[in-house]
Order: C-alpha cells, then structure tokens, then sequence
C-alpha cells in the first residue's frame, strides 16, 4: 500500500505496519480512550482473535474488556445489543460473515430494527466487525461475500476499509455513530502492510473517495476488489486507457453523488463487487447509475462479480470464480471500445 | 407444584408467601393494602385486554394482538420484586408487562391505535411496546430474540459495577430455541444478573408442551446450565411475587442468573386470529377455575378485607382509567406520514420532521 506517514502507539512514525496491525491500533485507542466500549467475540482474548487483530489486547485491558465468548453468535451479538441500549460501546467480533449468519435475526431484527420500533426511544450504538471474503482457498463456508446483504438492511451503517488508513482510522467515527456498524474486513487484507498517512486522523464514513483519477472510465469497487480495481487501472493505462478507480468505503448509505460525479466525468461505468451478481450491490450500483445518468452514458454499465457458485476450494476454480484484474481490464474495453 | 431445582428449597408456594424470607411480619392492615394493590393491577391488565377485544372487533386497533387473560398473575407477581431502576425485556405477549412496569394505560392504548402519543410514537402497535425511562425494552416479536439483549443489558450493569436486574419474559415455546439456550450458557458463564421468567402456558401457539419439548421439566433444564431454578404456581399472584423476591434478592447479591418457571394458562386463543381447535374445552374450563383475578379476589373477600362496595369502587376505577385511555388514544394524532422515514437511524433525529 502506497501510503506515508505516522502511528500514534509505540512505533516509529515511518515505521510500516499491517492492515491487522492497524485494525489492533485502532482498537487499542478505542479501548483506551472510552471506558464504555469493550471488545467481544470468540477467540479475541487469550488466542489473540482468530486473525491475530486483537493479539495482546487481552493482557493490556484485561478479561473484561476483551471478553473470550462461546460458540454462540446470537447470544453474544445479541449481548452486544442489550450493551449498547444500557449505554455501552461494544465492539463484536464474528469470526467471519458466514457465520454470522447465525446472528443476522439479531442484527435485522433487533439492531437494525430496534431504533425506528421504538419510535426513536432506542439507539444501538454498536459495532461489529466480521471478515468477509474468498482468495485463501478455504471453500465456500468460508469465503462467501455477504456484505451487499447488510448492506440491503435501512437502520444499518456498512463499512468496508480497503486501505490501511481506513483500517486504523474508520473504528472511531463508527464508535461515535449513534446506530450499528458493521465493518467488513476482507481476509486477503490481513498481512498488506504499509505507512500510514500522517494526514489521516480520521475517516469521513458518508463519502466515497476517488483513489485513483481518470478521464476513461470509472471503475467503482471497495473491500479487498480495489487492489484489483487499481492493477486493473494501470494495465488499462498501459493501454491508453485512464480508468478512475472509485472505493465505495461504506456500502450503506452509498454515496451517490461521488459514483455519479465520476460517471457523469467519464461517461462509462464497471462495477467491481466479489458477491454474486444477482440481486447483489453491483446490481443496486448499476441500477442507480441507469436512473440517475442514464444520458450521461456512452455504455451500457459493466458488471464484474464472483461466478454464480459456492466458492469452490481449488485454487484455480477459485481464482476462476472471483473477480480479478483481466476481467476488469476486459469490461473496460466492452465499455470503451 | 413448586419442584424447586439447583437451588435450596423455598418451602410451598401455597401459604401466604408474599413476604420475602426474613422480613418481618407485616400488620394486617399494610398486608391488605399491598393485597389490594395486586388485584388493582391485575385488574387493570385483565380488563385493558377485554376492551382490546372490543376495539379489535370494532376495527378501532389492528395487526397481531395477543392477549394475557389468565397469566395476570405473572407479570403482576414478577414485577414486586423488581424496582424502576430494573430492565425488563417482554414478548410480543406483553400488555401485561408494560402495563405491571407501569406503562401508563394511555400510552399503551394510543400505541394500539398507532397514535403519535403511543408508547413507541405508533412505529410498534400491540407487539412492540417500549418504554426507555421505565428500562422496558420491548416487545420482541421474534420468539426468543429478547434472550440476548436481556443478557447484555446485565452485562452492562455488571460492567458498570451497577446491582441492577434485568428480567426477560418469555415462553415454553421460546425455550426451545437456540437464543434460550445459548443465553442461558452465557448468563451462567458470566454470572449475570439475569431474571429468566418463563411463562410456561402450555402452548406454543397451537403446540402443546409435550408435542415440543422431549423433556418438559423446564427448570430442571435451565438448572442443567448451572443456575437456581424453580417452578411456582403463575395463578397465584402470592406465589410468583414470593418466588421472584427470593429470586431478584440473590441474584442482587451476586448469585448468577436464576431462572423461574411460572405455570401458567392463557384463557384465550394465541392471536386474534386463532379458533383454538388444538385445546380440550374441559382443560380450559379447569384452568379458568384456577382464574388469579377470582382467585384473589375471594381470598380478600373471605379474609373480610374486600367487600362488594369496595370491589365495584375498584372495577369502576379501573373502568374510568381505561375509558380515559381509550378516549385519549382516540383523540391523539396520528403521526404524519411524512415522518415515515423517521427513527431508522440516529442522525435522522436531527432533521425536522
Ligand atoms: C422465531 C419465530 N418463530 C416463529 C414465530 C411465530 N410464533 C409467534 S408466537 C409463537 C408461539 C410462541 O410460544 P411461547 O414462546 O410459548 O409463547 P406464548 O405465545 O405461549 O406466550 C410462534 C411459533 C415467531 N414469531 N418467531
């Protein structure tokens, strides 16, 4: 990762540091700034969190700030929510979006839901951070793309740091938002590692960001699909061709107006999204874009999503089923030529 | 019918037990009054649904409504022990509830009629009320999926260091989900102060306990997770109110979750729309013998402490206070749709509506 800058915790400023590293960091301000928030899940104690992101926080806050949890994801997001309405601020860790799954009544019918049933009385001032994904070959219980179905659900705030300013600087406005959060962390980010921008003390959550500029075509994408995005961007320009690299950053509420504003500049649109493409985000994307700039467009919108099949294990099945830069590169060029 | 489990014996539930263990006795006069309190409330709630089923009939309220007629005593009983700094977490089943947490009728009954004035701003109906300065958080209509939150409320008094209670209604049928049982784990792995009242009605809608259950001890379950876990009689307000005192008291002196089972029966369908084809009349008839309103009330007026006068003075009080209710609710406006979008997330709540 391209990025500059400065830590705020026991590291030298230039010093480079991992996407896990920063998620760590960011959890360690967190714990350490606000008494109410406290860091829930299974494994995030003792083991260190299953991907290593809360490793040491358990002997630095203690048992019950970093609280071990049975195999129980609707007891424990449940938890979360009754923590939150009494005034906590929990952060809870699932393992991954697969399984959360077994908690999705919880979020949809209780946190989502609980604000507007109440007529406004409720607030769930939660976060829950989940990894989402596929690329590790660990078939499809494990490397489903579920994002864009949170991201479905009013009440809900869907964020989805690619970068790793983003990772170490998205935890406190989601702390400070009044409703639940969800962070979607894609597995294949974990070991990035980079220099922070010094720049970035905080991430704005209601916008999208353009990283990369571009007359061309835009490319929108988020999570672990905008690496791709980007090598797919200077393939393209190898090519004479100058894509503008969109990170959605927060999938709900989607920022319209930056999609748009690039769309409307470029007058073309690929849609990267590692769901299937039915009913999926890249779907709702497209759909705006037809609605909103439909004679902005010299193309039909583009769409580059996983296969429609269970994430299979082999490796080049896999690869085969997940969006990757050749096939960005190719909608560019229906788009374009 | 109190089998006591995983915790000392209480002793019956039958005597006059309403005093917790080791108060001292009250003089008659203070008894009778507190008496008198509890069929006041059980009254209230007993005739709050019979005018729902009014107004239901009369097309005035709409959507799900369940009523609580002939489990008074539960909520009632329950809610004796518990002080207003206390959270409650209730069912879609939850009139009563609300009502006994001291929900003013008002606010519920302008609920039902989805009024601006309504306890939940006319966003939840019959299913969904909530109260967040009375600490009642709902009105789950997901069965079951109140379990969780009670949990965490609790674990953010233990957190907090606060000795306060959370108390989580729910049924039979709730307790053969998932979210019972892995919150019962989670609230006895961590000690918290957790009151799991189960209604045990016999039915989980038109199931009955044995057609859903493989073991139908329920405490004796609950007790499997390593928590105090009785059964009382839920038709005799007495009976629960002792057994949720002795209940709340030691999980205020830090003895973990308990878990009280209340046998109870509903006199009436499971919605609105049930014919109750699934239960035998003459069990009905049996249970109604059982009535926790009759019930009480005989008791006083055989103790000479409620005579006919004073016992139509209650009824008519009562009656005012639910006509003001409907008549408020009537009146009230309703929100203006263009408001719809309101409450779905915090930063609305800025936004002029
Ligand atoms: C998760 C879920 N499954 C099914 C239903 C439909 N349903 C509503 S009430 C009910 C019966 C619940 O019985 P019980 O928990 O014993 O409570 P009671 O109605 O007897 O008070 C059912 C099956 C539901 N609301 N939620």
């Amino acid at each position: 990762m391209n990025t500059r800058g400065k830590a705020t915790t026991g590291r030298p400023e230039d010093a480079s540091l991992s996407y896990r590293e920063a998620l760590r960091e960011a959890l360690r301000e967190a714990l350490a700034t606000d008494e109410r928030v406290f860091l829930m899940g299974e494994d995030v104690g003792r083991y260190g969190g299953c991907f290593g992101v809360s490793l040491g926080l358990l002997e630095e806050f203690g048992p019950d700030r970093v609280r071990d949890t049975p195999l129980s994801e609707s007891a424990f997001v449940g938890a979360g929510i009754g923590a939150a309405l009494a005034g906590m601020r929990p952060i809870v860790e699932i393992m991954t979006v697969n399984f959360s799954l077994l908690a999705l009544d919880q979020i949809l019918n209780n946190a989502a839901t609980l604000r507007h049933m109440s007529g406004g009385q409720l607030g769930v001032p939660l976060v829950i951070r989940m990894t989402t994904g596929a690329g590790r070959q660990l078939a499809a219980q494990h490397s489903h793309s579920l994002e864009g179905w949170y991201a479905h659900i009013p009440g809900v705030r869907v964020l989805t740091p690619a970068t790793l300013d983003d990772a170490r600087h998205l935890l406190a406005p989601a702390l400070a938002d009044p409703d639940p959060v969800l962070i979607f962390e894609h597995g294949s980010l974990y070991n990035a590692t980079g220099v922070l921008d010094r720049g970035v003390r905080e991430v704005d959550l209601d916008h999208a960001v353009v990283r990369r500029e571009g007359t061309d075509v835009t490319v929108v994408a988020y999570g672990g699909s905008l690496a791709k995005a980007l090598d797919a961007a200077e393939e393209l320009a190898g090519e004479g061709i100058d894509a503008e690299v969109v990170d959605l950053r927060t999938l709900r509420p989607l920022d319209d107006a930056t999609i748009l504003g690039s769309v409307r500049r470029t007058h073309r649109a690929v849609v990267v999204d590692e769901g299937w493409r039915s009913g999926s985000l890249s779907a709702e994307i497209s759909a705006r874009i037809t609605e909103q700039a439909f004679f902005d467009l010299d193309a039909p919108v583009e769409r580059v999503c996983a296969a429609e099949v269970p994430i299979p294990y082999a490796r080049h099945l896999e690869q085969a089923a997940l969006p990757q830069p050749a096939g960005i590169v190719a909608a560019a060029h229906r788009a374009v030529d | 019918m109190a089998a006591t489990r995983g915790a000392p014996s209480r002793g019956s539930h039958t005597d006059r037990p309403h005093r917790a263990r080791g108060e001292p006795a009250r003089a008659p006069a203070p008894e009778a009054a507190h008496d008198v309190e509890l069929l006041r409330e059980m009254l209230l709630v007993r005739r709050f649904e019979e005018r729902c089923v009014e107004l239901y009939s009369a097309a005035a309220i709409r959507g799900f409504v369940h009523l609580y007629i002939g489990e008074e005593a539960v909520a009632v009983g329950v809610h004796q022990a518990l002080t207003e700094r206390d959270a409650v977490v209730s069912t879609y089943r939850e009139h009563g509830h609300a009502l006994a947490r001291g929900v003013p009728a008002e606010a519920v009954m302008a609920e039902m009629y989805g009024r601006v004035t309504g306890c939940s701003h006319g966003r939840g109906g019959s299913m969904h009320l909530f109260d967040a300065g009375r600490r009642l958080y709902g009105g789950n209509a997901i069965v079951g999926g109140g379990l969780p939150l009670a949990a965490g409320l609790a674990l953010a008094d233990r957190l907090r260091g606060e000795e306060r209670v959370t108390c989580c209604f729910f049924g039979d049928g709730a307790f053969a989900e998932g979210e019972f049982h892995e919150t019962a784990n989670l609230a006895a792995l961590w000690g918290l102060p957790v009151l799991f009242v189960c209604e045990n009605n016999l039915y989980a809608m038109g199931t009955a306990l044995a057609r859903e259950h493989a073991q139908t001890d329920l405490a004796m379950r609950a007790a499997s997770y390593g928590m105090a876990a009785w059964s009382v009689d839920g038709m005799d307000v007495h009976a629960v109110e002792k057994a949720a005192r002795g209940a709340v008291a030691s999980i205020r002196a830090g003895n973990g979750p308990h878990f009280l089972e209340a046998r109870t029966y509903r006199f009436r369908a499971h919605s609105m729309y049930d014919p109750d084809r699934y239960r035998p009349r003459d069990e009905i008839e049996e249970w109604k013998r059982r009535d926790p309103v009759a019930t009480l009330t005989e008791r006083l007026r055989t103790a000479g402490l409620l005579d006919a006068s004073a016992l139509e003075k209650l009824e008519r009080e009562v009656a005012e206070q639910i006509d003001a209710a409907v008549h408020a609710a009537e009146q009230a406006p309703e929100e203006p749709v263009e408001s719809l979008l309101r409450h779905v997330t915090g930063r609305d709540e800025e936004a002029p509506s």
